[in-house]
């Protein structure tokens, strides 16, 4: 380690190599949160976007109501009704679902889901309703079911469309995480409360934790930006 | 003489009117609710044990007196940037937050409690018996430090901002005992069916105190002062009375 930041280290009270691992397993905890609500509310998504673009209104109705009510509320309402609700359901206790619910990371993480979910499904709805309608048609003429025009046309197509809304989706939910702290789960946002608490050094603690969400946000940003590349090589101009 | 009697008397106004200016804005921040410390009563209004001793210290002081209400985590830094003047929402006296505000001499202090369902029945200064419980403070006070210290590695601590929050993770099971502040959860936990006192309250820390900026000197005398004064002449008691069976003066 260079001696300057072994003598800053020494020097200061707040970080310490102690408060660096709270930081740390603070960090663990978020990526851990947001990674799993983001795969799991994705695998959701993709269904729920294509009964949401089917016309009979008794299949894209519910997953309609699902999204306005997910989209229409903010998700600390949320994550309230899910964490102290499901406490207050009478005799969840001696059930099994207890041993689940009873840690507060399965009830965030079941918030984050369904409200990560609904906005990807809007997002995924848009691109596939955007689809050029030659392209469908050029599918048809070919012969293929709906089955395989969804699997080889729609959604590829689709995916291309929603990558960049979907980036953003994925960094609002990492800055949206911060709100896991209120149901004392101790992520990046909570460790720097415990810290703050403990110097009342509300700088310090803050920004450093600040500091961590943006290291976070540039790695999430520099891999979609690979990701557009491959996806968007054919829109390149040949010589580009 | 008459000319004179009124040339005094104008004299007197003046003076008079010059000391009403000279009454001194105060701001005073509480963190409501803790009851029974500060809360608002059942028509709204800001009552409690330190909202009538702030009451009676600002009448002594003859000053003139506004009360801000400000969250916990904000408290110190909302002094610093004079969103108020003085914090009185039991603040334990600590050499942490000695080094950012300043202090008045105690004017209080309780014991932290042990509170938990009518089916808890282990020793909680058994650490054995503690290991693996899910143990409930509210963040940044003397009780966190105390259980941190004390059992960190051994229970399983769960910090909250406000009391009630932690009350409700209480009731809904998701926490098999709380560490708190004793008025508070013989107000908050005790008045609910099927919670008991489950421990020895535990002595803490140097007691509550007014907190300052630490330039504010000339007002820490004054209040040092005022206190001293109520402590004396039986406002104190008369308060303390009205909200506690028991002892919490210092």
């Amino acid at each position: 380690m260079p001696d300057f930041i072994a003598e800053w280290l020494n020097q200061n009270e707040i970080f310490t190599a102690m408060t660096i691992m709270e930081y740390w397993d603070g960090m663990v905890t978020t990526v851990h949160l947001v990674f799993l609500s983001l795969v799991i509310g994705l695998l959701v998504a993709v269904p729920l976007a294509i009964l949401r673009t089917v016309r009979n209104p008794f299949v894209s109705g519910p997953v309609w109501l699902y999204t306005y009510l997910f989209r229409g509320t903010p998700l600390l309402i949320q994550l309230y009704i899910i964490y102290y609700g499901l406490a207050q359901i009478e005799g969840i206790q001696e059930t099994f679902w207890w041993e689940i619910f009873r840690e507060p990371f399965y009830p965030a993480l079941l918030a984050f889901t369904l409200n990560t979910a609904a906005y990807t499904t809007e997002i995924i709805r848009g691109a596939i309703i955007s689809t050029p309608n030659g392209e469908i048609e050029a599918a048809k003429a070919y012969g293929m079911n709906w089955f395989m025009r969804m699997r080889r046309i729609v959604l590829p197509s689709a995916a291309r469309r929603a990558v960049q809304a979907y980036s953003n989706e994925v960094i609002f939910m990492l800055h949206a995480s911060a709100i896991a702290s209120v149901v004392t789960i101790v992520d990046l946002t909570g460790a720097a409360r415990n810290i703050y608490s403990r110097f009342y050094a509300p700088f310090d603690a803050f920004i450093f934790v600040a500091l961590c969400y943006m290291a976070l946000t540039f790695i999430l940003v520099f891999a979609f930006r690979k990701l557009e590349t491959h996806l968007l090589k054919h829109q390149r101009p040949v010589n580009g | 003489m008459k000319k004179m009697i009124f040339a005094a008397s104008c004299a007197l106004a003046l003076i008079a009117g010059g000391a009403q200016a000279q009454e001194r804005d105060l701001r005073i921040a509480f963190d409501v609710p803790y009851e029974p410390f500060e809360y608002k009563d059942e028509n709204g209004e800001l009552t409690g044990f330190e909202v009538e001793l702030a009451e009676a210290m600002c009448e002594e002081m003859n000053a003139n007196c506004e009360f801000v209400i400000q969250a916990w985590d904000g408290m110190i830094p909302g002094l610093l940037a004079r969103k108020f003047d003085l914090i009185m929402s039991s603040m334990s006296i600590t050499p942490e937050r000695a080094e950012r505000v300043l202090f008045s001499e105690p004017y209080y202090n309780t014991p932290g409690g042990w509170f938990g369902p009518e089916s808890f029945n282990s020793d909680v200064t058994d650490m054995d018996a503690m290991e693996g419980k899910t143990v409930g403070v509210q963040r940044g006070t003397t009780m966190d430090t105390y259980v941190t210290e004390n059992m960190g590695g051994i229970v399983n601590i769960k910090r909250y901002t406000t009391a009630d929050d932690m009350v409700l993770d209480l009731e809904g099971q998701r926490l098999d005992v709380v560490f708190v502040d004793y008025p508070v959860g013989e107000q908050t936990v005790l008045t609910k069916e099927g919670f008991k006192e489950v421990g020895e309250p535990v002595k803490l820390g140097q007691g509550v105190g007014v907190a300052m900026r630490q330039r504010d000197t000339e007002l820490a005398e004054e209040v040092n002062a005022a206190l001293r004064t109520l402590k004396e002449d039986g406002t104190y008691d008369t308060i303390m009375q009205k909200y506690f069976a028991y002892d919490i003066k210092m």
